[in-house]
C-alpha cells in the first residue's frame, strides 16, 4: 500500500464505493433473503468469485454463504465475503497514491420458523485497517390468506467505528488524533402477492437513518482558486451528522407460456440530503435443457446532494460540503448475461440434490453530469475540464450446491 | 347523534366487519406450479444477487429496498 504523506484521498471502503454500512445492509440480505415465509430456505452452499475492474480499480475476492438446517423448523447460516482492492482511482490520483487492501466480513444468522411465521437473526461483523462495522438484524415473515400474500418486516442497526490511516515512517497506522462513530437504523417492509398462476409481484419499502460521523475522511472538496496552481485548492469535506432516505421499490415477475421468466423493477428514491433517485431494471430469463441463461438492463439516474459541488467558489463556501461522486448528480446503465448449467446427479456424492455452475458478466457505465476529471485541470482549465465517465466490467464465477 | 352520523357509523362498522373475512385464495395451491419454478424466485441466486446490488450500492446515492429480502412464493 502506498500513501502520500498525510492521507489517501479516498476512504478505501469509498473506493469500490463502498461503505462498511453498505456492505452490511448487502450482507443483512444475504442472511434474509432466502427465507420465504411458511417455508425455511432449502439447504444451500455457494461458493462465488467476483471481479470488477473500472476507473483504475481492481476489486476482486471470494464469497462463501452455507446454509443448513437443524431439526424442522431452524435454519442456520454462515458467511464470509473479502475484498482485494487495488486502487489507482480518479479519487485517489487527485491527491494521493495508489494503494491496495484487504476487507474481511463474516456474517451469521438463524430462521426459526413457528407456524407460517419465519423469525429471522442475524449479525454481521466487517473490518478493515480503517473502518469496523458490527449489525444486529431482525426480521419476521408472516404467509396469509392461503399463501397468497407474504409480509416481512424487519429491523437492523449497526455501530461503526471510523479510523484514519496515515503514513509515519514508511509505515502505515491509525491516525491518533482521529476516531469517530457512526449509527444506523434501517426499518423495512415487504410484502409479496401472486396476482395470476403466472404472475407474482413484490413491494417495499425502507427507512435508514444514520448518525454520526457520514464523511469520508480521505476524500476532498475542491474550490476555485485563481492564479493559484492549477487553478483550484483542495480542502475537507464537512458531511452533516444524520441522514434519513426512503426507497420505495415495485416489482413483477411473469411466467411466459414457454417456460421463461420476464421481471421488471422500478424504484424511487429520496433522502435529507436532497437525493432523488429513479431505478429501472428489466430482466429476461430463459432455461434450455440443463441450461438457464438470464440477460438484463438496469438504468439508475439520480440529482446531486444539496451540498455537493465539483468545484466551489470559494473556501468555506458554506457549512456543508462535499465533492464524493456518489453524491454527484449522473446516470447509469448495466447490461448484464448469465448462464448456469445443472450438473447431472452424480452417484459418488449421494446427499448433493443438486449442483450448478454459475458465470456472469455486466458492462456498467455511469456518466456524471457534475463530476469533472479534476486531473486535466491544468489542460482545460478548474472548472472546464470534462464530464467523468466511468466504464466497469463485472465478472461473478460461483458453484451452487443443494443438499 | 344524527340519524346520518348514525348511517355513517353502521356502513363504517360494516365494512371493518367484512373486511375480517379472510379472503378466499383465487389461485389455488395446485395452479402454482410457475412459483416452483427456480426461473420464477424473486432472487434466484442470493450470494450473486446481493454482490451485484453491493456493486450499485457503493456507487450510487440510493439505497434500500431493493426488493431481495424477504419475498415468497406460496409454493409450499
Amino acid at each position: 500500500m502506498q500513501l502520500s504523506g498525510a492521507a489517501r484521498s479516498a476512504h478505501p471502503s469509498a473506493i469500490f464505493g463502498l461503505t462498511p454500512f453498505a456492505r452490511t445492509l448487502c450482507a443483512l440480505i444475504v442472511i434474509t433473503a432466502p427465507v420465504i415465509a411458511g417455508v425455511l430456505p432449502e439447504d444451500r452452499a455457494d461458493v462465488l468469485w467476483h471481479y470488477y475492474n473500472g476507473g483504475d480499480i481492481t476489486v476482486e475476492g471470494p464469497e462463501v454463504l452455507v446454509r443448513k438446517k437443524v431439526g424442522d423448523s431452524l435454519s442456520l447460516t454462515a458467511g464470509y465475503y473479502e475484498d482485494m482492492i487495488s486502487s489507482a482511482s480518479i479519487d485517489v490520483k487527485l491527491s494521493a497514491s495508489p494503494y491496495h487492501e484487504v476487507r474481511k466480513q463474516e456474517n451469521v444468522g438463524a430462521d426459526f420458523q413457528h407456524g407460517k411465521t419465519i423469525y429471522s437473526f442475524g449479525y454481521i461483523h466487517s473490518r478493515e485497517p480503517d473502518y469496523i462495522a458490527n449489525t444486529t438484524v431482525y426480521s419476521l415473515s408472516q404467509d396469509m390468506f392461503g399463501d397468497l400474500t407474504t409480509v416481512t418486516m424487519g429491523y437492523h442497526r449497526a455501530w461503526d467505528q471510523i479510523y484514519r490511516d496515515i503514513k509515519v515512517n514508511g509505515i502505515i497506522q491509525n491516525d491518533p488524533t482521529f476516531y469517530e462513530r457512526a449509527d444506523h437504523r434501517g426499518y423495512s417492509l415487504s410484502l409479496s402477492q401472486i396476482v395470476t398462476r403466472s404472475l407474482i409481484l413484490g413491494f417495499n419499502w425502507e427507512l435508514l437513518t444514520d448518525q454520526g460521523y457520514l464523511a469520508n475522511p480521505y476524500r476532498k472538496i475542491r474550490y476555485a482558486s485563481p492564479g493559484v496552481g492549477e487553478g483550484f485548492t483542495l480542502a475537507d469535506q464537512v458531511y452533516p451528522n444524520t441522514r434519513t432516505s426512503n426507497a420505495g421499490s415495485v416489482q413483477a415477475k411473469y411466467y411466459l407460456p414457454w417456460r421463461a421468466a420476464l421481471t421488471g423493477s422500478y424504484r424511487y428514491y429520496t433522502d435529507t440530503w436532497a437525493i432523488r433517485a429513479h431505478t429501472y431494471q428489466l430482466q429476461y430469463t430463459q432455461p434450455w435443457k440443463q441450461w438457464i441463461f438470464d440477460g438484463g438492463i438496469r438504468y439508475y439516474e439520480q440529482t446531486h446532494a444539496s451540498f455537493y459541488s465539483d468545484l466551489f467558489p470559494y473556501a468555506d463556501y458554506q457549512n456543508f460540503m462535499a465533492r464524493d461522486r456518489e453524491l454527484a448528480a449522473f446516470h447509469s446503465i448495466d447490461v448484464g448475461v448469465g448462464a448456469a448449467y445443472e450438473f447431472p446427479h452424480v452417484s459418488w456424492a449421494p446427499w448433493v440434490n443438486r449442483s450448478t455452475f454459475n458465470v456472469k458478466a455486466d458492462h456498467l457505465t455511469v456518466d456524471y453530469s457534475d463530476f469533472r476529471n479534476a486531473l486535466l485541470a491544468g489542460i482545460y482549465g478548474a472548472g472546464n475540464e470534462p464530464l467523468y465517465v466511468l466504464n466497469a466490467n463485472i465478472f461473478q464465477v460461483f458453484v451452487s450446491i443443494w443438499y | 347523534m344524527s340519524k346520518a352520523m348514525q348511517a355513517i357509523m353502521t356502513a363504517v362498522l360494516l365494512a371493518l366487519l367484512g373486511g375480517c373475512a379472510a379472503p378466499q385464495p383465487w389461485v389455488k395451491p395446485y395452479e402454482r406450479e410457475h412459483f416452483a419454478d427456480p426461473i420464477m424466485s424473486m432472487s434466484r441466486n442470493p450470494v450473486s444477487d446481493v454482490y451485484l446490488e453491493h456493486v450499485f450500492e457503493t456507487r450510487e446515492g440510493a439505497r434500500g429496498a431493493t426488493g431481495l429480502v424477504g419475498g415468497g412464493c406460496g409454493c409450499n
